[in-house]
């Protein structure tokens, strides 16, 4: 072997050998240990079964929660790695609903592309990636949408000094958006439907939009209002423009698990109205201690001192103290994650309680 | 090339005696044309240089604990975004307190490499088994855990330079003897071993990596039964493997065509065997020719792995993009900071791949040259 090139021939195969038949173990199941934990269901179908999911999340001892690749103010990693928003913070209620220990979640960040194969294909239990519940979606997907996290819609965000206030002031000017996505259609839907004439300019990507808009080459700047928010950020002066009340489409966002196992629908279902429920019984992360000793019967409901609601779902009673306790009520979650303290600075608006001019409103837990 | 008297010694270089202005005449403006040229390409810089530096250096905010340092007009890069976020470019989400592994197999590496490229280092042939055989097995075991003592991490969990470097060396160092191989099988005289290997890899030149990528992430785990699918990066690496060395094989092809066949038969009559005529004669002589060809390969397979992010895993560039998602340092120059950064990191590597080719290219050709 004086020749280095079949040293190296010799070497790479004496290598992919070594880890065959020299190590104790496979070392392809090694490297597969993120998937070994999703055991074969036995029919061997996409499907999942009734209690089986929950009894797998609990066997692997983690929640996989299928996430976005970063979504401001939904999911997104901070400096650290750990992932904060809404629909990351959702997945650890509901970790801690199942194991009491809201870390005990792994995030998957998904395109949006293989987020719906990861689903069916059991990487992940739960897929709570800002993913808007239609009906073809719910239907002919294989999956069930357990609720909304966040009632999102088109809109528009202008120019303060443009005296612009509602979309129909937007009539004869120029828009931007991105470019073949369902933006566009909702815009044409809108102004079509209104008579109205525009002008659309339509870019690749979301960051080249955003620049024409702030360099003043349109009027307005459309896409989902959380996102309007977000790419607000990234305007040389963000507080010369402001997003429009209107709300042109309706996208609400929730999170979604596979058909067939109703228990595990019940748990994510009931774990995300539990958090709801809490906001409007004032339960906060804070004041809990305080909650238990509570007299009121709803309280003590949600909180299991009267009643069996968390061993319907295979939980224990007090599921929903350990979800609360993690991650503050709905409300709390909204606030530390999108609302007007943040950078984001979103308003409730839509995702206000229904007691307060909103549309959230939990089914109650009796 | 330098000029070279006759022991082979290169000539010093001749001293030039042109003042600059002399040459700036002589090369610059010459005639009408190249003034023309000459003033043209000065605007160009003066259009991009200028505002460049200034972005990235005379207006750029250095220093920083929060995202408002980098607000406010006429701001440069937003360098604090990228320090603070150092950790995840290059780590990805390694579990924080398991991040010395990776640092253990940074250094092991590097330890391995940097002698295995300097010629005139001792005990070649250790360092090769070392780098090709233990190396890994270190690196595998440190870096998935799952031995006594070692937390396991989901390859799920590594993202950032980490999982560019893990895609782009397995992509070299599985490409080369394999795209060896193949050139070797393609100009073989058994017609079943030459149409498997034409098959091969004008199957895997004829689809873009993307696609391959997309089947191997998004199809494979639908056709398997539920929970049998093989880890995400390991189906990429595999992807990415198959895919360079078919381009591999075409290069080496090019090297070995360009031996006169005399040099294969001469071997053989001397009663050297297939193997033997291949290893000693034919092929250090083809492979010196298509060294360029080789590290173009390797420089364009560097890039490539950042593909490996439409599937889902965060390379250096998707871990850049995931971060810039994150409200508390999101800033209206932070994309561009980010992006610069990326490039820079991604430059480093590829012009050090380059330069090592064009030491390597001088050192071999040196009795060509005399």
């Amino acid at each position: 072997m004086k020749n280095p090139l079949v040293a190296l021939i010799v070497g790479i195969l004496i290598g992919v050998g070594g880890l065959y038949f020299f190590l104790p173990y496979d070392p392809l199941s090694l490297i597969g240990g993120d998937t070994r934990g999703v055991v074969a269901s036995g029919d061997g179908e996409a499907r999942a079964s009734a209690g089986e999911t929950l009894r797998r999340v609990r066997d692997r001892g983690f929640l996989q929660c299928g996430v976005s690749q970063g979504l401001p103010g939904f999911s997104s990693p901070d400096e650290r790695g750990n992932w904060s928003g809404i629909d990351a913070d959702f997945c650890r209620a509901l970790a801690a609903a199942i194991f009491h220990d809201p870390s005990k979640v792994r995030f998957r960040p998904l395109s949006a592309k293989d987020r719906f194969t990861a689903l069916q294909s059991g990487e992940i239990d739960i897929l709570s990636r800002n993913t808007t519940w239609t009906m073809s979606r719910d239907t002919q997907l294989g999956f069930d949408f357990v609720g909304v996290t966040y009632y999102d819609g088109q809109s528009f965000m202008v120019r303060k000094n443009a005296g612009i206030e509602t979309a129909k002031d937007l009539a004869g000017g120029t828009i931007c958006t991105e470019m073949g996505t369902t933006t566009e259609l909702n815009l044409a839907d809108y102004f079509r439907s209104r008579g109205l004439s525009y002008k659309v300019l339509s870019f690749e990507k979301n960051d080249e939009a955003i620049v024409a808009y702030d360099r003043g080459r349109c009027d307005a700047y459309t896409t989902d209002a959380s996102g309007l928010y977000a790419q607000r950020l990234k305007l040389t002066d963000p507080d010369a423009n402001k997003v429009l009340d209107d709300i042109i489409s309706k996208e609400p966002l929730g999170p979604a698990v596979r058909q067939g196992d109703p228990q595990w629908e019940d748990i994510a279902r009931w774990t995300l109205n539990a958090l709801l429920n809490a906001e409007e019984l004032g339960v906060t992360s804070g004041n809990l201690d305080e909650m238990l000793e509570s007299d009121n019967p709803r309280v003590k409901r949600l909180l299991g001192r009267e009643g069996a609601y968390g061993e319907a779902v295979g939980l224990s009673p007090d599921w929903a103290v350990h979800a609360i306790r993690a991650v503050g009520n709905y409300g709390e979650m909204f606030e530390r994650n999108v609302g007007t303290e943040t950078p984001l600075g979103i308003k409730r608006g839509l995702n206000a309680l229904w007691t307060e001019g909103g549309v959230q409103y939990a089914p109650p837990v009796r | 090339m330098a000029m070279e008297d006759v022991t082979g010694r290169p000539r010093p270089p001749m001293r030039s005696r042109i003042s600059p202005v002399d040459w700036a005449r002589r090369n610059l403006f010459s005639s009408v044309g190249n003034t023309a040229l000459t003033l043209f390409c000065l605007w160009l810089l003066w259009l991009a240089v200028p505002p460049f530096l200034d972005f990235t250096i005379f207006s750029a905010v250095w220093t920083g604990a929060t995202r408002e340092v980098c607000l406010g007009p006429d701001k440069g890069a937003c360098w604090p975004l990228v320090w603070a976020n150092l950790g995840q470019f290059i780590y990805g989400r390694y579990p924080e307190d398991e991040i010395w592994r990776v640092n253990v197999v940074f250094a092991l590496g590097f330890a391995a490499i940097v002698p295995a490229l300097i010629p005139s280092a001792p005990a070649k042939r250790f360092n090769l088994i070392f780098l090709l055989v233990i190396y890994p097995l270190i690196a595998l075991v440190l870096l998935a855990g799952d031995r006594p003592g070692l937390r396991p991490v989901p390859t799920s969990e590594w993202g950032g330079l980490l999982v560019t470097l893990v895609v782009a060396l397995t992509g070299i160092v599985v490409s080369l003897p394999l795209g060896i191989v193949l050139a070797l099988g393609r100009r073989s005289s058994m017609p079943a071993i030459r149409t498997v290997c034409i098959v091969f890899i004008e199957f895997w030149r004829g689809v873009p990596l993307i696609t391959v990528l997309f089947m191997a992430s998004v199809m494979l785990p639908l056709f398997l039964p539920e929970g049998m699918s093989p880890d995400n990066l390991l189906r990429c690496l595999v992807g990415v493997a198959l895919f360079s060395s078919a381009y591999m094989a075409e290069v080496v092809r090019g090297g070995l065509q360009a031996i006169p066949a005399g040099q294969y038969e001469a071997a053989r009559a001397t009663g050297l065997t297939y193997w033997q005529a291949m290893g000693l004669v034919v092929l250090p002589q083809a492979l010196r020719h298509v060294i360029p060809g080789i590290v173009n390969t390797f420089i364009g397979l560097f890039k490539d792995t950042t593909l490996v992010l439409i599937v889902g895993i965060f390379d250096l560039l998707g871990q850049v993009r995931a971060q810039l998602s994150d409200p508390s340092w999101t800033v209206p120059q932070g994309a561009l900071t980010a992006y610069i950064f990326a490039a820079l990191v991604y430059w480093v590597f590829c012009f050090g791949m380059s330069q090592y080719s064009n030491f390597m290219e001088r050192r071999l050709n040196t009795s060509r040259e005399r």
